[in-house]
């Protein structure tokens, strides 16, 4: 009784495994194979890595990447800074107000910037940042959430080495940059990974802001690749979108843990 | 001695304020003032050629009400978010269940779940284009195996949002899933070792003990759904375009439409106002909800 139910665990799990994966393995399957071949699902058919040549031709895909890779970096360093002084300011300074700054930090969690986009293009606009990757960043980088993240990691420092430091002789600054900063490293890390996936990821702000491939990031990049109105056929199709997703794929696939664990960290706390 | 306390304290005011103001300018300029500008542009009538802009008050909003394509986006969204949340939350829980379970090949089995989770939306709707596409598809093709007909599943009003809404929840339940794994592990197993030695069936010690729980997990996703149910809609750029006939159309979808693609930057406005509305009123609830709720423990 107890391995039938253990193994109709295994099946149904894997059962739905299969089934989650299965749009992956298709792609997979549709860009290694010629058009025909791959609708057809003829699985004797020849593989074939056409797809990908074509793909990696139709678009200056390398820009692309190079935008991505600066945006999601441009966000990070952005974040990095403004959320470690804000976040060390609500944890461990005591001032009039702010407790009420601490409330509207926390209103921009249900103003979503994704809502906010007509006004936010006006912004970026006026700010001269239109078609500009610090236009497509800018937005996200005083995150409430990560504020919060780090006001609840700084909190938990023991106030006993803030003490010390300062009896040492060192500044406000050099206290942060001493003992803060170094003791909270796993909360960066984990909202490094949630940043980076979500930024590199993002599509609908980056396609109102950016207007030149020059700007471009990945997803917007394939998004007009993949427009009907390109007449590219499903096998190129699938090849662009592995050959875009393919590092984040890769660096989760081998950081799998980590990137777990910092998902769980950056979400429970 | 006094005179060193006040200096103490003015010294971490100013620095207090110094160290939140980068933070502060950049959510006064991308959040608050946005927010603030889109409810006065919502009062004011388009800007045309013949007509220069003037207040109209809150006309753009009864427009609105008036709109059947409105109420329309309005009832897909609500029904996007009906169909998503609990199927995106019970199909998370299983796979957390599963996950968590000494299965065999229980590696495999979380990272087929979690993978969606990192994939664009973008490229995960090009991926499900390889289903969906009449006559070429994989779901056609297995129908055809069947005998079934070819099914135009994006291009007809019936089944075009039902697509979307499966796309949404095979991206969102495995990252849901994660949060239950986290809670699952916080479960003492002495709970476990007693209802075993009780002999209660593993179904009733799910739903009594493991469920009950998970509530406080559940109410957390159940909020970040809710959120996803407004933010989720690239797949909309790819898969339909709201089409066919508005029958996908979402509200974010029709904000960016209305804005950028028919140039009606105050109906758009006064779109957004409800949206925050709504989301403003959903915070508040769930700050009660869950203050009453510590209140208690």
């Amino acid at each position: 009784m107890k391995s039938l139910t253990k193994f109709m665990d295994s099946f149904g799990a894997i059962i739905l495994a299969v089934i989650w994966i299965a749009p992956l393995l298709f792609a997979f399957w549709a860009a290694t194979h010629s058009t025909s071949d791959a609708v057809n699902l003829n699985l004797f058919s020849p593989w074939t890595l056409d797809n990908f040549r074509v793909a990696w031709n139709g678009a200056p895909w390398l820009k692309y990447f190079m935008n991505t890779f600066t945006l999601v970096t441009v966000i990070l360093i952005g974040q990095f800074i403004l959320t470690t002084l804000a976040g060390f300011a609500f944890a461990q300074l005591q001032f009039p107000g702010k407790d009420y700054v601490f409330i509207l930090v926390l209103m921009q969690l249900f103003i979503l910037p994704e809502v906010l986009i007509v006004e936010n293009y006006a912004m970026v606009s006026r700010l001269g940042l239109f078609d500009t990757i610090l236009g497509v960043g800018m937005p996200y980088m005083a995150s409430a959430f990560g504020i919060f993240l780090m006001r609840q990691a700084f909190k938990g420092v023991p106030i006993e080495l803030h003490e010390a430091a300062r009896i040492e002789g060192c500044g406000l600054l050099g206290i942060l940059w001493r003992v803060y900063v170094p003791l909270a490293k796993p909360t960066y890390l984990a909202y490094a990974l949630v940043s980076v996936s979500t930024h590199w990821n993002n599509f609908l702000w980056p396609l109102i802001v950016t207007n030149s491939p020059e700007t471009r990031p990945l997803t917007v990049g394939l998004s007009i690749f993949g427009a009907p109105e390109n007449g590219v056929d499903i096998s190129v199709i699938s090849a662009a979108t592995l050959m875009s997703v393919a590092p984040l794929l890769i660096a989760f696939l081998i950081f799998q843990r980590q990137f777990v664990q910092a998902f769980l960290r950056a979400g429970i706390k | 001695m006094s005179a060193h306390v006040n200096l103490e304290r003015r010294r971490q005011a100013i620095y207090g304020w110094l160290l939140l103001s980068p933070a502060a300018v950049l959510l006064t300029v991308f959040a608050f003032y946005p927010s603030i500008a889109t409810l006065w542009s919502s009062l004011f009538s388009r800007n045309t050629r013949r007509n220069p802009t003037e207040f109209i008050g809150t006309e753009n909003y009864a427009d609105l009400f008036a709109d059947p394509t409105f109420w329309l986006v309005v009832k897909n969204n609500l029904f996007y978010a009906g169909v998503t949340i609990p199927m995106s939350i019970g199909i998370a829980l299983a796979m957390a269940l599963w996950a968590n379970s000494k299965i065999s090949a229980r590696g495999f089995v979380r990272t087929a779940y979690f993978t969606p989770t990192v994939l664009p939306m973008i490229a995960a709707a090009n991926l499900w284009l390889f289903f969906y596409t009449p006559g070429l598809g994989v779901l056609d093709q297995i129908g055809s195996v069947f005998g079934l007909p070819s099914v135009n599943w994006l291009g007809q009003p019936e089944t075009a949002l039902w697509a979307i809404i499966i796309v949404t929840i095979w991206k969102e339940a495995g990252f849901f899933m994660i949060f239950y794994l986290a809670a699952l592990q916080t479960i003492p197993e002495d709970l476990k070792e007693a209802a075993d030695i009780e002999g209660t069936s593993r179904w009733t010690y799910t739903r009594r003990i493991v469920l009950p729980l998970l509530m406080p997990t559940t109410l957390f996703i159940a909020v970040n759904a809710m959120i996803n149910s407004v933010k989720l809609i690239d797949h909309l750029f790819i898969l339909t375009k709201g089409g066919p006939s508005d029958a996908s159309k979402l509200i974010l979808y029709y904000i960016w439409e209305m804005a950028f693609a028919f140039f009606d930057a105050p109906h758009a406005a006064a779109i957004t106002i409800l949206v925050i509305a709504v989301l403003g009123i959903v915070a508040a609830v769930q700050f009660l909800y869950l203050d009453k709720r510590t209140h208690y423990q």
